[in-house]
């Protein structure tokens, strides 16, 4: 199973950002392994969320643990079937940890989405 | 001749200059483009008033159709195309209906439907047409409805005054699209002054003729009255601050209609802004 995480600037912690998360972290469970992708809606215009949200679709990831997540990108995750789980304080390894502990909560809400641009 | 009244910060005066400007002149067109929350109909109360819907394009995809090649999501330029679950999906409000998907889709796999995003009124006051634009609530783009407002107003050759939505943004530059002159508004304060030279940036970008209405003036205020002078900005008309002015404002009236002495200032503002066109 492929798990994925927004990374922050420092490549070392989790981002506050989904959307607009510089890179993300896979990590695969069977492996072990894992891998810093640059998120290529890092510095979209508009629609970063959706952007963001369908590269992870396309990564073939099965669960997102991050702080927050827009709605729009909520949006893409559900109908994907990605789980998305509410990362726990800033270090990446201590939320795959705790993911595998089964010690996160699924995220269950959304901020709006489309943050007024036109 | 097209003048849009603009401000860059709310409560300036944009609305009032636009009403009086058009209530000024023998025969006028006022076209309100603040959809967010026009109210130019305060003062003109319309009569006659005829509705009609304005629709935006949005994409829809035919799954039976499309062979997931993606080159539309790829396309999208404002990230409003996902494709899941092997069909492609929009959002709406991402969406900027450009139609580049249409036309892009070698499957033949995209259509376009209409969706509702507000309404256009029309309706007169004396001697001025008044139209309306209204958006309707939770929109993120008022673009579509300026758009429909001003091609409501097509080859007209009267007068049309264009009252714009404050900021720089999207919707006043496509307020602004098809003005010859615009007039700035702007209140002597360090807030209007910072917004003030936000929009003078936008129509100097654009290459329109520009003058300035101070409004609300009762001392000058230094670092605006220096702007004007360094960039040759001509002050076409300094409205004092006027206990009048606010009541007849409170009430809904048009101070032009109810003092001689705003008429003629409004008057000289018009044949300013002309003979600046003209020249």
């Amino acid at each position: 199973m492929k798990i994925a995480i927004p990374v922050d600037e420092t490549k070392n912690a989790v981002c506050v950002s989904f959307g607009r998360a510089p890179y993300f972290l896979f990590y695969d469970t069977q492996s072990g392994a894992s891998d810093l992708a640059v998120n290529p809606a890092a510095e979209a215009e508009g629609g970063a969320g959706p952007k963001a949200a369908q590269f992870i679709v396309d990564s073939g990831t099965a669960v997102v643990l991050t702080p927050r997540c827009g709605e729009n990108a909520g949006n893409v995750l559900q109908a994907a079937e990605i789980a998305v789980f509410k990362s726990v304080g800033t270090s990446i390894e201590e939320n795959l940890t705790a993911f595998q502990e089964k010690k996160l909560e699924e995220l269950t809400s959304f901020h709006a989405g489309f943050h007024g641009h036109q | 001749m097209k003048i849009a009244v603009l401000s860059g910060k709310g409560g300036a005066g944009k609305t009032f200059a636009a009403v009086n400007l058009a209530a000024t002149a023998p025969k006028a067109v006022y076209i309100d483009c603040d959809v967010e929350e026009p109210n130019g109909h305060l003062f003109f109360k319309p009569q006659n008033v005829t509705e009609k819907p304005v629709h935006r394009l949005l994409p829809q995809f035919d799954s039976t159709l499309c062979n997931g090649c993606r080159q539309c999501v790829d396309f999208c330029h404002f990230n409003a195309l996902v494709y899941i679950k092997e069909k492609p999906t929009v959002f709406s409000e991402i969406c900027h209906s450009c139609g580049g998907c249409l036309l892009l889709c070698p499957q033949k796999a995209v259509s376009e439907i209409e969706y509702p995003v507000g309404i256009l009124q029309k309706g007169t006051h004396e001697q001025v047409e008044v139209i309306t634009g209204v958006l309707n609530l939770g929109e993120a783009s008022a673009v579509p409805v300026i758009s429909a407002a001003l091609a409501e107003n097509k080859g007209t050759e009267f007068l049309t005054v264009i009252d714009c939505p404050p900021g720089s943004s999207c919707s006043v530059m496509e307020s602004i699209s098809e003005a010859d002159y615009c007039l700035l508004v702007v209140e002597p304060t360090a807030f209007g002054f910072h917004n003030f030279r936000m929009v003078h940036e936008l129509v100097t970008l654009l290459g329109k003729p520009c003058g300035v209405m101070m409004n609300k003036l009762d001392n000058p205020y230094l670092p605006l009255e220096e702007f004007c002078q360094e960039n040759n900005l001509p002050v076409l008309l300094r409205m004092p601050y006027g206990e009048n002015i606010a009541q007849a404002t409170a009430d809904g009236k048009i101070l032009v209609e109810i003092d001689e002495q705003a008429k003629r200032l409004f008057q000289d503002l018009l044949q300013q802004i002309e003979a600046a066109v003209r020249s």
